[in-house]
């Protein structure tokens, strides 16, 4: 796995994610659309951040960037104390498999392999023995409680087992951060549930997560919300430390009567 | 307390406060808290004043606990209580108002109004959301608690659509 050794960004060995003057461009001359706009960013080890924001805001830009999917037009952007926005081809793919999971709104399963396959294949793509990469998935099946459904293909699982499977299959290196992009956006209501409560429960372990979302429900469960437009940071809320929400209680509930 | 959520719950059966106090926990959940068997009693004294629930002969061994009982008077108020389509408005008129009188006056910034709105009905919905997740997922709480959430995300789209006009109001000038 990755042997590079991990330095300490901005001092600051918490940090996770550091993203300055990030930007993003696509086309040129009259047809230049700025998807980024000169965004700074810092996530910490532990962190949960959500960002929302309308379609076309640059939300999926910035994860795919995160992510190493796609490169910066200009900034900096450091992850797991590597600078993406530097690295060769060759090891933005090690920093991928190595130390980042993702999870997509529309699975991303392989149809013709088993749950149990489908989560072992990271692991063995990164040079895992056969054994211990079936040790491990069968562990992450454990944990997103669908060890029963390991022989099961996709196409015998319901969405939101799917993506718990995702999940699990996103956990399969033991990567630094998750990037999950709408993960609930393809399920109902109760299965958005199920993919919600397992997040917050990796989360509560010491996941570091970025999600993207369109779904207020799903991001406040973060510690922290973004909210984009145009390809700039509008807004921040802690939704964590400092003051708590109020729960409305019956004598609020009654007054709005 | 609103009186005719008391009633309603007296319709099963004659009850004491004690027990009316535990079965409206079961059906709120965390939204009853804050309410007290004494503010239970408070309420059932005053219906008891109006005419609406009578005091039942407890059992020898329970003589501690007033029984309470619904008299025709409390049936017919429940049964009216039941039919009734009075739904609660969420009061969007006040808060429309204070973004126009900001932005008129210029004694506040709109867009910083409808920030602070939301970060503080973004909490709400973090705390809520907690609560539902800590319910069991098919009980009665888990459904009221439901209602509270989507609630909130209707108000969270409408500042959203205000959001979006103030702005654009704001680069226009």
């Amino acid at each position: 796995m990755n042997t590079s050794p991990r330095v300490a960004i901005n001092g600051s060995p918490t940090v996770l994610v550091h993203a300055k003057g990030l930007r993003k461009e696509y086309g040129s001359g009259e047809g230049l659309v700025r998807a980024l706009d000169t965004v700074d960013l810092d996530v910490n080890r532990g962190e949960a951040v959500a960002v929302m924001g309308p379609s076309g805001c640059g939300k999926s830009t910035l994860l795919h960037l995160i992510g190493g999917l796609d490169r910066p037009s200009a900034g900096q952007l450091s992850v797991a104390g590597q600078r993406v926005d530097q690295l060769s081809e060759r090891a933005l793919a090690h920093l991928r498999r190595d130390e980042i999971g993702f999870v997509f709104q529309a699975f991303h399963l392989m149809d013709e392999l088993t749950a149990q396959e489908n989560v072992e294949l990271p692991a063995l793509l990164a040079g895992c023995t056969p054994s211990e990469a079936r040790a491990r998935a069968t562990a992450l099946l454990e944990e997103v409680d669908l060890a029963d459904r390991s022989r099961h293909l996709p196409s015998m699982l319901s969405g939101g087992q799917r993506q718990c499977v995702a999940i699990a299959r996103a956990l399969a290196n033991d990567p630094e951060i998750v990037l999950a992009d709408e993960p609930t956006g393809n399920l109902d209501s109760a299965s958005a549930f199920d993919v919600l409560r397992l997040l917050e429960a990796l989360h509560a372990k010491g996941l570091t997560l970025v999600i993207v979302t369109h779904d207020e429900r799903i991001a406040t469960t973060a510690d922290r919300l973004i909210s984009m437009r145009d390809g700039a940071f509008v807004d921040e809320t802690w939704l964590t430390g400092g003051s708590r929400g109020r729960l409305d209680t019956f004598a609020d509930w009654e007054r709005l009567t | 307390m609103q009186q005719e959520v008391v009633l309603a719950m007296l319709a099963k059966e004659p009850s004491h406060g004690y027990e009316l106090r535990a079965r409206l926990g079961r059906a709120l959940g965390p939204v009853a808290e804050g309410i007290s068997e004494g503010q239970m009693y408070v309420t059932l004294t005053r219906l008891e004043k109006g005419g609406y629930v009578a005091r039942v002969d407890a059992p020898a061994e329970r003589s501690d606990r007033k029984v309470y009982c619904l008299t025709p008077a409390g049936q017919e108020r429940v049964t009216e209580w039941m039919s009734d389509v009075t739904w609660p408005r969420p009061d969007l008129t006040e808060f429309h108002m204070k973004l126009i009188a900001a932005a008129q006056s210029a004694l506040a910034d709109p867009v910083s109004i409808i920030d602070a709105q939301r970060r503080d009905l973004l909490r709400r919905l973090r705390e809520i959301g907690r609560a539902v997740m800590e319910e069991q997922k098919d009980s009665d709480a888990a459904l009221l608690l439901e209602g509270i959430v989507l609630r909130l995300q209707a108000d969270l789209r409408w500042l959203q659509a205000c959001e979006m006009a103030w702005t654009k109001r704001r680069t226009q000038q």
